[in-house]
C-alpha cells in the first residue's frame, strides 16, 4: 500500500466519480423527456386553450404555428431542450415574461430561505441524531423516536398553522406573511424569516436526525467501535473521531435529501407565507397551466436534485479509504 | 394467523404501537361510517354564526360559511382515507407487479424496468404530482391515478430489491427446476415471502400519499369542490386562522392523528420483529 504513489491511490475513487457525473447527464437527459412528453405532448392543443372556444380554425392554425406546435414532436422537444440547456427556456405564457427573468427574480428568495433553513436545521438534526445514537434503548431515545417519528407525519400546514396561532396571533411577536424587507437591519430580517424556517425546520429536523441516528447506529455494532470502547477511548471522541468519518456516506445523502426538499419542497410553506420564492411559483404555473414556466421550474427542481445527490456520491466516494487503494 | 395470534401479538406491542393502532381503526371506522353519524348534511348552512366556538349543538363549530365542521369532517374523510388507500392499493400493485416481472423474469425486462424506475425516482414527488396535474388537471379519478403513479417507482424499487434477494435463493431454484411457470414462481414462491417488509413500506406510503393529497388539496389542486376532503376544508377555512378557528384546527389535527397514528403503527410492528 505504501508504494503506490498519492496519484494512483486516487485513480479508482476518481473513475467512480467520473462514471457518476455522467450518469447523473444521462439521468437528466432522460427525466427532461419525460417532463416535455408529460407537460407538452400528451395534454390537448395549447393553442386551442389559449384562444377558448370561440376562436376560428385560421385563428388556432396560426397562433399554432407561431408557437411551434405544427412542428414534428422531436423537433419541438429538442428545440425546447436547447433552451434549457442555453438558459432561455421560453416565454411565459402568462406573464408575457422570458421564463428566465421571471426565475432569475425568485432564485435568490428560494435560496436565501433554504439557506437559513439549513443552518438552523442541520446542527439541531446532527443534535437530535447523535443523542439518541448514544442513548438507545434508553428513554431519551425512545422518546426522540417517538417525537421525530411523529414531526416527519405532520402536515406542513398543521405546524405552520399552530406557529402563526401561537406567534402572530397569541404571542403577537412574528407577522403571518414573509415580507421580504428591502435593506433591513438583522432583527427585521430574522423576523421576518423567523416563521417559515421554523416551519421547514421542524420536517428537515426530524427526517435528518433519524437518519442520522440510523447511519450512527449502523457503525455502533461494528468490532472496530468495540475495540475502540475496550481500549478506554471517551464516548466524545469516539463518536467524533471514529463513529462520524465512517457513518459520512449515509449522512451526507441525508443531507443531499433534505436540502433537495428545501429547494423544491418549500411549496406549502411558501403558500402560507406568501413568500416570493420558485416552489410558490411552480404552483402558480400549475394553477394558470403555463407550460414553458412550469417545465422550466421542474427541469431547475430535478437538476438540482441529481445535482445535490451527485455531491452527496462524490463525497461518499472521496470519504471511503477502502476505494483509495488502486 | 389466527385471532389468538392476532391478540398476543397486539398485546405485544409497545404503548406507540397500541396508540398507533388505535388512531388506525378510529379512522377506518370514520372513513366507512362517517357519512352516517354526522349531525347535519355536509353542505348545510345550519349555523347562523360563522367561525363559531364549540358547542353542544356543533362539537367542532362552524365553518367560513356557518357550515358544522364535524359534519364536513367526517364526510371529509372518507374521501381522505378512501382516496389514500386507493391509490397505494393501485401503487402497490403496479410496483410490486413490475419487481416480481424483473425479479423472475429475463434479464432484459430487469435493466428495462429499473433504468424506467430510476428515472422516474429522480424527479421529486411533489414536482412529479404538479406537473401531472398541469397536464391532465384533477378530476377525482386522475388524481387518484396521478398519486397512484406518482408513488409507484418508490413501491418498485423496495419491492425489487425484495423480489430479486428472494429469487436467487435455492428454494426458488429447485421451482424453477422443476419446471414451475414464471407465474408460479412469482406469486406462489416470491410473493409470499416479502409480504411483511412490504406492509410497512406500503404503510408509509400511505402517510406520504395521504400528505401529498391533503397539500394539493390545501393549494386548490387536489379535490374540487363540491367535494372536499380534509386538505380542501384547511384551505376553505384559511381566513379564521387570525382568530385561531377551530374550522381551520380540526382538520389540520384530523390529517395529522391519521399519519402519525400510521407511523407509530409501523414503527412498532417493525421493531418488534427486529429484535
Amino acid at each position: 500500500m505504501s508504494a503506490a504513489s498519492p496519484a494512483s491511490r486516487w485513480r479508482g475513487p476518481l473513475q467512480l466519480v467520473a462514471k457518476r457525473i455522467g450518469l447523473a447527464f444521462v439521468t437528466l437527459g432522460l427525466v427532461s423527456a419525460v417532463i416535455f412528453t408529460i407537460s407538452g405532448l400528451l395534454p390537448g392543443d395549447a393553442a386551442q386553450e389559449l384562444l377558448g372556444q370561440g376562436a376560428t380554425p385560421e385563428q388556432i392554425a396560426a397562433l399554432r404555428s407561431e408557437m411551434g406546435l405544427d412542428r414534428p414532436a422531436l423537433v419541438r422537444y429538442f428545440g425546447w431542450l436547447r433552451g434549457i440547456v442555453i438558459g432561455d427556456p421560453g416565454k411565459s405564457l402568462v406573464a408575457n415574461m422570458p421564463v428566465a427573468d421571471i426565475i432569475s427574480e425568485r432564485l435568490p428568495n428560494t435560496l436565501v430561505l433554504a439557506g437559513l433553513t439549513t443552518l438552523f436545521a442541520v446542527p439541531i438534526a446532527f443534535l437530535v441524531g447523535i443523542w439518541s445514537a448514544v442513548t438507545r434503548g434508553h428513554a431519551a431515545d425512545r422518546a426522540l423516536n417517538i417525537m421525530t417519528l411523529a414531526m416527519v407525519a405532520l402536515p406542513e400546514f398543521l405546524v405552520a398553522t399552530i406557529a402563526v396561532l401561537v406567534f402572530s396571533v397569541k404571542l403577537l411577536w412574528l407577522p403571518s406573511i414573509t415580507i421580504v424587507p428591502q435593506d433591513p437591519t438583522l432583527v427585521e430580517f430574522l423576523r421576518a424569516y423567523a416563521m417559515p424556517v421554523m416551519v421547514l425546520g421542524v420536517g428537515v429536523i426530524a427526517q435528518l436526525g433519524r437518519m442520522i441516528r440510523a447511519a450512527i447506529i449502523a457503525e455502533l455494532d461494528r468490532p472496530y467501535v468495540e475495540m475502540a470502547v475496550l481500549k478506554g477511548v471517551s464516548q466524545p471522541r469516539l463518536i467524533f473521531r471514529h463513529v462520524l468519518p465512517n457513518a459520512v456516506g449515509p449522512i451526507v445523502n441525508a443531507m443531499a435529501l433534505s436540502l433537495s426538499y428545501l429547494f423544491g419542497g418549500a411549496i406549502i410553506v411558501e403558500t402560507i407565507f406568501s413568500y416570493p420564492g420558485l416552489a410558490s411559483l411552480m404552483v402558480n404555473a400549475v394553477t394558470s397551466r403555463d407550460m414553458p414556466l412550469l417545465q422550466a421550474c421542474a427541469m431547475l427542481f430535478c437538476a438540482t436534485y441529481l445535482f445535490l445527490v451527485l455531491i452527496a456520491d462524490t463525497v461518499a466516494i472521496l470519504a471511503n479509504p477502502r476505494l483509495r487503494q488502486g | 394467523m389466527s385471532s389468538t395470534r392476532l391478540f398476543r401479538a397486539v398485546a405485544r406491542l409497545p404503548l406507540s404501537g397500541k396508540i398507533g393502532l388505535v388512531l388506525v381503526i378510529f379512522w377506518i371506522v370514520i372513513a366507512a361510517i362517517g357519512p352516517f353519524i354526522a349531525p347535519y348534511p355536509p353542505g348545510s348552512f345550519s349555523n347562523q354564526e360563522v367561525f363559531s366556538e364549540s358547542s353542544s349543538e356543533f362539537w367542532l363549530g362552524s365553518d367560513y360559511l356557518g357550515r358544522d365542521v364535524l359534519s364536513r369532517l367526517l364526510s371529509g374523510a372518507r374521501f381522505t382515507v378512501g382516496l389514500s388507500a386507493v391509490a397505494v392499493a393501485i401503487a402497490a400493485s403496479i410496483g410490486t407487479g413490475f419487481a416480481l416481472m424483473a425479479a423472475v423474469g429475463p434479464h432484459w425486462v430487469d435493466e428495462l424496468l429499473s433504468r424506467a424506475m430510476d428515472t422516474l425516482i429522480s424527479i421529486p414527488s411533489k414536482i412529479f404530482a404538479l406537473v401531472l396535474v398541469a397536464a391532465f388537471g384533477s378530476s377525482l379519478i386522475l388524481l387518484t391515478v396521478i398519486i397512484a403513479i406518482t408513488y409507484v417507482p418508490g413501491n418498485f424499487r423496495i419491492a425489487r430489491s425484495l423480489a430479486v434477494g428472494l429469487a436467487r435463493l435455492d428454494y426458488v431454484e429447485v421451482a424453477r427446476a422443476r419446471g414451475e411457470g414464471r407465474l408460479h414462481l412469482a406469486l406462489v414462491e416470491v410473493l409470499p415471502n416479502m409480504i411483511r417488509p412490504l406492509c410497512a413500506d406500503i404503510g408509509l406510503r400511505f402517510v406520504f400519499i395521504v400528505l401529498l393529497l391533503s397539500g394539493l388539496s390545501f393549494l386548490g389542486l387536489g379535490l374540487q369542490p363540491p367535494d372536499a376532503d380534509l386538505g380542501s376544508l384547511v384551505r376553505e377555512n384559511t381566513s379564521g386562522l387570525a382568530e385561531g378557528a377551530l374550522a381551520i384546527i380540526a382538520p389540520a389535527v384530523a390529517i395529522a392523528s391519521l399519519t402519525v397514528g400510521v407511523n407509530l403503527l409501523i414503527d412498532a410492528a417493525t421493531q418488534g420483529k427486529a429484535r
